[in-house]
């Protein structure tokens, strides 16, 4: 904080024009107990068709970073600082018909658990054609147009017999099945951002990677950007062109996707793909010592001190901001303060 | 949902059919002649044994019974001993009076209970739903008599707005006798002046009748929408574009009221016994007061009528309970489909 380096945000990897920039976003969440200081200056920019991954362990903050996007934070949540940018717009400043227009035809969103984000007690035919008639593309009151639309997004996310999925209750789908169903729900209409949170963490592994693909293939399809959380840093590799590693509230870097694998500099990368066991053997992957902090009471300079094999006392009181690193490489760690920005620019 | 329904109303005969045997035995097991009761210490004792044998109290028990039974089976009740009118005739007079206010109350309570914590749920935690809260307590723990009491007072005495006896006011005439309504049957004979008092008669005692069932329902609704607020598919639904309004009405209200419905129908169900002391309270001629003077006097072919149209309403609840959720939550209405 008290470094001059502030994050800038991504010049030359996005382009001219970016459709999300989150700028030292602040969340908390007030509970029995006090205030859960969850996000502590996110910082994140996502450009027009472009695919990020947000790369980080359980309780890290990705899901509530991606959430605040489309302004769907829990009744517990406060926003303290920082502000959201949709093409743009400050999301928390929009009027309601505008963030109407955000959440019909702007951005929408996949859930980790298929079963929870569909509605038990109405049809899928109910749900997606609420949806379309909502989203602003359609002209209102055209049910013969809606329905015609919703069994082609039910075909295109591969469902069996779309017509009968428009009578069918999400109860009667397998676990795949009703993430498919989720996803032509975010699919019916044209969107400009996809966003997908852990869409295949509670599938079963034979599943997960049809519809990872679908999904990839679906956004390519139509050149909408993605923002895709996961734990698997494969998934994350064969997914996107950009990832974030985001740890305890913070974004601690960030690089082309071939660059964080060949090249990770902040130890908690270093840590996490140390955690992906190898083809080639040589035993058991070693994971990280300790835990992510207690977000009551989060260290005060780098929330990965306690656990960094290479923390210093300058760690411990401040917090570090991301600084460039190399081409689109940004990381947030004291360590590389020092290096002479173009000592390193080679590996780029 | 065809067969099953069969098989819930086969099973609610059953269970009336096992009802009207307990109760039969229960009313002639608790001590005292019935026949001594109605004729009066007085009474000589070839009196009392001719009523008794009248009564058939001389057979065994399940002689009884089958007689009883067989009374039924041509809308035979019996005879009341305290009004020395047939049973039936009494339920046909006292039932529907009791219904109007039974079912103007279950309206009040249902609109009410959903209103309240639909409003409850979407401003949870500020200053209204603070007050709803304590209000909803004090509806539940206060019974129902003493919500008449308060309300007679209030509005019946300071502030003269409602009658608060009776089933009219004096210069009405009784509609002639279609449902035994008096709203209905004035409305049907084209009366509206005397159907308005009639229901004026009924609001008092319905809103006492009410309010616990109110307060209970406010408090599931709340309790269930605020619940299901933080669901994910909630905030799916809100990230895919449906207006917040159409959400709350719809997508969340739907899911959350299958456990206020289980709750209300037998809250409904028990509004029949419930109104007793309402009824006394506000001396309005109805089944409950019937039925308790009936006990009172062991009046045992009257206690084994309003006891049945008791059980009677219970089942039919129930029923409707099964039907309305089946409805509410297609994963049970499905499933009862598909065996």
């Amino acid at each position: 904080m008290a470094d001059a380096s502030v994050a800038k945000p991504m010049s030359s990897a996005v382009g001219a024009e970016s459709i999300v920039q989150i700028k030292d976003l602040h969340v908390g969440f007030k509970v029995f107990g006090g205030l859960l200081k969850v996000l502590n200056g996110v910082n994140m920019v996502v450009g027009r068709g472009e695919k990020i991954g947000i790369v980080g362990e359980t309780g890290c903050g990705k899901t509530t970073t991606v959430k605040s996007i489309l302004r769907i934070l829990p009744g517990e949540a406060r926003i303290f600082h920082g502000e959201v940018l949709f093409q743009d717009k400050n999301v928390y400043k929009m009027h309601p018909h505008e963030l109407q227009k955000l959440r019909g035809q702007g951005a929408s969103m996949i859930f980790q658990d298929p079963t929870a984000a569909l509605n038990p007690v109405f049809t899928l035919g109910e749900q997606i054609s609420e949806i379309i008639s909502h989203s602003g593309t359609q002209p209102e009151g055209k049910k013969e147009a809606i329905k015609i639309l919703a069994v082609k997004a039910f075909r295109e996310a591969t469902l069996p017999d779309a017509e009968r999925m428009m009578e069918t209750y999400p109860f009667q789908l397998s676990g795949g099945m009703r993430q498919r169903a989720c996803i032509a729900m975010a699919l019916a209409t044209p969107r400009d951002l996809m966003i997908a949170d852990e869409p295949t963490t509670n599938l079963d592994v034979t599943i997960q990677d049809q519809v990872l693909r679908l999904l990839k293939n679906l956004v390519d399809q139509r050149g909408m950007s993605l923002i895709l959380i996961t734990h698997s840093l494969g998934v994350a590799r064969e997914t996107t062109d950009r990832i974030y590693i985001m740890y305890a509230g913070n974004m601690v870097e960030v690089a082309r996707t071939a660059e964080i694998f060949e090249r990770p500099l902040h130890p908690y990368t270093t840590g996490l793909l140390s955690c992906i066991p190898k083809l080639t053997g040589g035993g058991v992957a070693e994971g990280i010592p300790g835990r992510i902090p207690d977000y009551m009471n989060p260290p005060a300079g780098c929330r990965f001190e306690p656990r960094c094999p290479k923390a210093m006392e300058r760690c411990k009181k401040e917090k570090p901001e991301f600084v460039e690193v190399g081409k689109d490489h940004q990381v947030a760690c004291f360590l590389y303060y020092q290096v002479p920005q173009n000592g390193v620019q080679h590996h780029g | 949902m065809g067969s099953d329904l069969l098989k819930r109303i086969g099973l609610s005969i059953f269970v009336l059919f096992s009802l009207s045997i307990l109760i039969f035995l229960i009313a002639r097991v608790v001590p005292g002649d019935p026949a001594r009761l109605a004729l009066g210490p007085r009474a000589p004792e070839w009196a009392v044994e001719n009523l008794r044998k009248e009564m058939h109290l001389d057979k065994p028990f399940y002689a009884q019974y089958g007689l009883w039974l067989a009374g039924i089976g041509h809308g035979d009740l019996g005879k009341s001993l305290v009004t020395r009118r047939p049973v039936s005739a009494d339920i046909r007079e006292f039932l529907p009076a009791t219904f109007e206010i039974v079912g103007l109350s279950a309206l009040i309570m249902a609109l009410g209970g959903i209103f309240l914590g639909v409003l409850s749920a979407k401003y949870s935690n500020s200053w209204f739903d603070g007050v709803t809260r304590i209000i909803s307590y004090l509806g539940i723990v206060t019974p129902a008599f003493v919500w008449a009491i308060i309300f007679m007072l209030i509005f019946g005495y300071v502030f003269p707005i409602f009658p608060i006896t009776g089933r009219l006011s004096p210069g009405f005439e009784a509609p002639t006798t279609i449902t035994g309504m008096f709203t209905l049957d004035s409305l049907l004979a084209g009366d509206p002046r005397t159907a308005w008092d009639a229901f004026l008669h009924l609001v008092l005692p319905a809103i006492a009748l009410a309010m616990g069932g109110l307060a209970q329902a406010a408090r599931i609704t709340r309790s269930s929408m605020t619940d299901n607020m933080s669901k994910d598919y909630i905030a799916a639904e809100t990230a895919y574009g449906i207006p917040p309004r159409r959400i709350l009405m719809k997508y969340l209200l739907k899911p959350s009221l299958i456990p206020t419905v289980s709750v209300m129908a037998l809250d409904i169900a028990a509004l029949f016994g419930n109104a007793f002391l309402v009824e006394l309270i506000f001396n309005y001629p109805g089944l409950s007061r019937y039925g308790i003077e009936a006990m009172l006097n062991k009046d045992l072919n009257a206690i084994s009528a309003v006891i049945m149209v008791l059980g009677l309403a219970f089942v039919t609840m129930n029923i409707a309970i099964d039907i309305l959720v089946g409805y509410l939550d297609p994963r049970i209405g499905l499933a009862g489909r598909r065996n």
